[in-house]
């Protein structure tokens, strides 16, 4: 068990945070940039002194009024966003660094698994400077894991990665959440991430916790506007439900089509080829499925109308086109609903990536997107065809 | 051609350079740690201190340093009553002006390279076991080498170019204080012309090559 107490306050900024984290497997410092999620990592490496804090890991006093652990005595290891990998050493004399000094040499057997896991065993004689974003982040990875870390702290290690470098990390330390027995705290402020790595969520927001749980049900909960939560999760209990549309919503589907786009633009595409268009995604599933929102029996949104499935970087490619809710029900929340849903089946069905699409001058959707964790980065905006 | 007594002047140059510099890299580099470092207040006032020699003119600096290592100086008084005796116009006072005369030329490089370095490499260090001292000796000061190369070689050009504090401090004693650029003073006042253009071009030459080597060997902004 890790217990956490530690309240700070300079101008623009407080953290508030109380927390006991379970001292085993992933959990995610969730919530957007300037939550305090970095501050909290830091405060618990010691890396920032928060007077009148308290730490206790595993029955450990590492800080409080009497007590403070200095960083180089703490049994941790810590992944920085960049990799920040010594210049001056090679990967080997990198990885090594840590294995000297904490007086608890790994076996060998060790060293070859954790080189082997991270898979930069190629790379040992090279310096820094000759390898590419990806391998220097899992160069870091393997560093902290070698220098016999009691607990992992990770402060968005891929967050100065591209798409593609991301998906080439990912599964690594999907592998490290399998094989690591040692607790993991891991900051970051992508959804997707946390979704696939973290077993427990702790949600941050302008420096309070305002959500600690098992990572599902705390994402949706995370993700629901805060204002709005208490009434969307009231109006939703019992009534409304996400599903698979079927052949018998196709009309429904395409008057909410209508609806929406003579409410928000002048291309309103014929109703027959809505309808070809959405039936076409029915009967091959491989084009991809037709989420919709149903409250009291009504269909009030529907998530996408393309799911496309792609093979491509060894996997699976969730697209989402604008997420459409219909009028009545706009602006309550529900689409955000709808997305945590389609995000939800992705993950259990194994997918990589979830790009969602709007429209580029569609700014109501971009900020939705944005305030969900997507990066406009990562956007493609670019509207395709029913 | 060159006397027995100017090959003594150019050793004594270089022995005084070599014995400042390898000083003030021991005394230079904690200061130029603590002012890259630190967020006090007197962090302002420590700084202007060191830069004092780049724009006193260096008899000031003589002047005081000879009155303060004088019989009735504090540093003068201390001496005596160490039994070392008084230490103007001598090769040690002459080292002790010397420190003080360069202390800038090796300090604001260093400086600048440890702020170069920035917080993250020491975190890194202490994150993965290293204690303060051990992360300033593997980390700070291997990626501060080129500010180290570059304070060696001002620090000992800048002794080797001195003339105003040694005259004062160390006068021109054959073989004890007459450094070169004495040495040449000197000869030009005797109408020596053909040594003086011997040991004035050999320091021409000697400082060129130094600094040439310098820029040569450290160039600027390939550090990331």
């Amino acid at each position: 068990m890790i217990e956490a107490r530690f309240r700070l306050a300079y101008p623009g900024f407080t953290l508030d945070a109380d927390l006991s984290l379970p001292a085993s497997g992933v959990t995610a410092l969730f919530g957007p940039s300037g939550s305090g999620k970095t501050t909290l990592l830091r405060a618990i490496a010691g890396l920032e002194r928060v007077p009148g804090g308290r730490l206790v890991f595993d029955g450990e006093v590492w800080q409080d009024e009497r007590t403070f652990l200095p960083t180089h005595r703490r049994p941790i290891g810590y992944v920085f966003q960049e990799a920040s990998l010594f210049p001056h050493l090679s990967v080997r004399g990198n990885l090594e660094y840590g294995m000297k000094r904490r007086n608890c040499r790994p076996a060998s057997a060790d060293f070859a698994h954790i080189v082997e896991l991270l898979g930069i065993g190629h790379l040992l004689e090279r310096k820094p400077e000759r390898l590419s974003g990806g391998e220097k982040s899992r160069v870091a990875i393997a560093r902290a894991l070698l220098s016999a870390p009691r607990l992992m702290l990770m402060d968005e290690p891929l967050a100065a990665l591209d798409l593609a470098r991301k998906q080439e990390i990912l599964p690594y330390l999907e592998r490290l959440h399998e094989e690591l027995e040692i607790p993991l705290l891991y900051v970051s402020h992508a959804p997707d991430e946390v979704a696939r790595l973290a077993d427990h969520l702790v949600v941050l927001e302008a420096g309070r916790v305002i959500a600690q749980g098992p990572t599902g049900a705390t994402l949706a909960h995370a993700l629901q506007p805060r204002a709005k939560r208490g009434e969307a999760l009231a109006d939703m209990a019992g009534e409304a439900c996400v599903e698979f549309a079927t052949a018998a919503d196709l009309p429904a589907l395409a008057d909410l089509l209508a609806e929406l786009f003579t409410l928000e633009s002048d291309f309103s595409p014929a109703r027959e080829r809505q309808l070809a268009g959405l039936k076409q995604i029915l009967d091959e599933p491989s084009l991809g499925r037709l989420f919709v929102l149903r409250i009291g029996g009504q269909i009030a949104g529907m998530a996408n109308a393309l799911i496309t499935v792609s093979t491509a970087l060894g996997g699976k490619v969730l697209l989402l086109e604008d997420v459409i809710v219909a009028a009545p029900f706009r602006g309550r929340g529900y689409g955000r609903r709808l997305v945590e849903h389609v995000l939800g089946w992705a993950r259990e069905e194994g997918f990589l990536r979830v790009t969602l699409l709007a429209d580029r001058d569609n700014a109501p959707a971009l900020a939705f997107y944005e305030r969900l964790g997507f990066e406009p980065s990562a956007m493609v905006v670019r509207r395709k065809r029913l | 051609m060159l006397s027995p007594t100017d090959w003594s002047a150019i050793w004594l140059t270089l022995k005084l350079a070599s014995t400042t510099t390898l000083i003030l890299l021991l005394v230079g580099t904690p200061i130029a740690w603590w002012l890259a470092r630190t967020r006090s207040w007197w962090k302002g006032p420590l700084s202007a201190l060191v830069a004092l020699p780049i724009v006193l003119p260096p008899t000031v600096l003589g002047f005081y340093l000879l009155i303060a290592l004088g019989p009735h100086g504090p540093i003068g008084q201390l001496t005596q009553w160490a039994g070392i005796g008084l230490l103007p116009f001598t090769f040690a006072g002459l080292v002790i002006a010397s420190v003080f005369y360069s202390l800038p030329f090796v300090v604001q490089p260093l400086q600048n390279a440890f702020e170069a370095i920035g917080e993250r490499p020491l975190e890194v260090a202490a994150t993965l076991g290293a204690r303060p001292i051990d992360a300033f000796f593997t980390v700070a000061v291997p990626l501060a080498r080129p500010g180290f190369l570059t304070a060696t070689v001002l620090g000992f050009a800048h002794t080797v170019g001195e003339f105003g504090v040694v005259l004062m401090i160390g006068g021109s004693i054959p073989d004890k204080t007459r450094v070169v650029s004495v040495a040449i003073y000197d000869h030009v006042e005797a109408l020596e012309y053909t040594q003086a253009h011997w040991l004035s071009a050999g320091m021409l030459i000697f400082s060129f090559l130094v600094l040439a080597a310098l820029y040569t060997l450290n160039p600027t902004g390939r550090r990331k």
